[in-house]
């Protein structure tokens, strides 16, 4: 995927750690726009922190410390000069479990919407509904708009989720294995949705399920021990690897 | 002890089930003790009249209208400062030697008897800021006295906010402060309510403390500056110089059915407001 164009994400030497314990290392990819990148590897790879250097949630917990460049959109991401609020409304997040907030449906999905300056019941039905659409929710709810999010199924639950970031019109989506505590039939709603916003949007999968990554990926990355191993094509990352140990994790034989 | 869970599990049952209730029956038979004796004593007129010779005669109405002065005024000042040391010391500070001296002050100032918060009130509001023997006075007194009651409780709600809760805010592009008024507070809200009628019971209950800063005027209160009487001490004062028993026992009744209804009122208007989502 070698292209001219300047990529959506630009990761260059970037490194962290918490306290002294480093848990990223040098790390350098670029993200394309419109296109789906998976991020496999073991459990304590550095993924989630990963992601979460890039919409800066980090900054929540005390005691990380970074290195290196991340550029988003042309712009710097790390420092503290950076608007966070903004920053986080273009790069939405989906969780492991889904928490949907003990409001009703409805006000989850505009919940980030309505703080961003959203005025006026009925634009935000309207970007209810469409934001429910996309995230492939709409036909089961839309009769149930006002009943609390906490009676969702897991399923749909994380679809809410994705919906509340769709209404808040992100560049990037970024999801962190958002399917681990899925039933199959529910992974497949949630992958079939991200198939399809891929036309709109740039999305980050960590997955801890390979062969989630090998679906729906159209690249993947191999995250070991806080370095990325690989990155390429998805076909060839699972048919022919360059490193013996991305081979050997796909194949299962570690991890 | 080895052998039959069965057996154990019966012995367990019936110690736990003797202890709750002793407790039941504690609290029944002090409250059946003082509403037995009172509530003959309590009538429309008890209600709403002044005491006459000392109140000997005539009903409790100013000592009502103090009471409750006096506890709204100790409860408004206290609720906002304690929630809001529970948010700094939860959401606005990681752990440090500043939260731990905080908490451990808050945690001495619960501990101190009644009757030196009335003493410092006294120096300091009465006699130095010459506010007097006041509501003012007395309700600054009580707002200290359960400050640490108000923060500690409320620290407790919001720490059991998950933190997943507030991770979804942020990344849905929440300030801080956002996060804190529209995802933190309403969760934690609550478990903030068990803290706040605790206090008014303790406040609506006292008498050290405000009969030193309040003092004991039988006239009704017009201002805040005015001094003024509550019913726990005018209990207290009746029942202490043997001024009238029947009257001290129907103003007990009346002060007991006020923390009643005060506390079947908030759990009402809080499971209204918290019960629509969760």
């Amino acid at each position: 995927m070698e292209t001219n164009r300047e990529p959506l994400i630009r990761v260059r030497d970037f490194s962290l750690w918490a306290s002294s314990v480093r848990i990223l290392n040098r790390l350098a990819l670029d993200v394309e726009p419109n296109e789906i990148l998976g991020i496999i590897g073991p459990s304590g790879s550095g993924k989630t922190s990963f992601l979460r250097c890039l919409n800066r949630l980090i900054d929540l917990v005390p005691g990380y410390r970074s290195e290196g460049e991340i550029v988003f959109g042309g712009r710097t991401i790390l420092g503290p000069d950076v608007n966070v609020v903004e920053l986080r409304r273009k790069m939405g997040m989906v969780f492991a479990i889904p928490v949907p907030l003990p409001r009703s449906i409805f006000e989850n999905v505009v919940f980030g919407a309505r703080l961003s300056g959203v005025r006026g019941r009925r634009t935000r039905l309207d970007l209810a509904e469409e934001s429910l659409r996309r995230a492939g929710l709409w036909d089961e709810v839309r009769e149930r708009l006002d009943e609390s999010a906490l009676n969702l199924s897991g399923g749909q639950q994380q679809r809410l989720c994705i919906a509340r970031i769709l209404a808040l019109k992100p560049e990037v989506i970024l999801l962190d294995e958002p399917t681990s505590g899925l039933d199959p039939i529910s992974t497949h709603k949630i992958e079939e949705s991200l198939r399809k916003l891929r036309a709109a949007y740039t999305i980050i999968l960590v997955t801890n399920n390979v062969k989630q990554a090998a679906r729906v990926a159209d690249r993947t990355a191999f995250f070991l021990s806080g370095e990325l191993v690989e990155i390429g094509p998805t076909a060839r990352i699972f048919t022919a690897p360059e490193d013996p140990r991305t081979n050997d994790y796909i194949s299962g034989r570690f991890g | 002890m080895a052998g039959n869970p069965r057996f154990e599990q019966k012995i367990v049952r019936a110690v736990l089930w003797t202890m709750t209730g002793a407790t039941i029956l504690i609290l029944l038979f002090i409250v059946a003790f003082i509403l037995r004796r009172g509530l003959p004593e309590v009538s429309l007129e008890f209600l709403t009249r002044n005491p006459e010779n000392m109140g000997v005669e005539g009903g409790i109405f100013p000592t009502i209208v103090g009471t409750l002065a006096l506890t709204l005024m100790a409860i408004v000042i206290a609720t906002p400062l304690g929630v809001g040391t529970a948010i700094y010391l939860t959401e606005y500070t990681w752990e440090n030697r500043l939260t731990r001296i905080i908490r451990f002050g808050a945690d001495c100032l619960a501990g101190i008897p009644s009757i030196l918060f009335g003493l410092f009130g006294f120096i300091l509001f009465v006699t130095k800021l010459k506010l007097g023997w006041s509501i003012l006075s007395g309700g600054l007194t009580l707002s200290f006295m359960i400050l640490p009651t108000i923060i500690r409780t409320s620290e407790e709600a919001i720490r059991s906010v998950p933190a997943a809760y507030r991770e979804v805010s942020a990344s849905l592009g929440c300030t801080k402060w956002q996060t804190v008024t529209r995802v933190v507070l309403p969760s934690a809200l609550p478990g903030i309510t068990t803290g706040v009628i605790l206090s008014i019971g303790r406040s609506i209950g006292e008498t050290a403390a405000v009969i030193f800063t309040a003092g004991s005027s039988l006239h009704i209160p017009t201002s805040l500056f005015s001094s003024s009487r509550t019913m726990a001490v005018h209990f207290y004062i009746l029942a202490r110089e043997g001024i009238s028993m029947p009257n001290a026992y129907g103003t007990a009744a009346v002060l007991v059915a006020t923390i009643l209804m005060i506390n079947i009122v908030s759990y009402y208007l809080m499971h209204r407001f918290t019960r629509k989502y969760s």
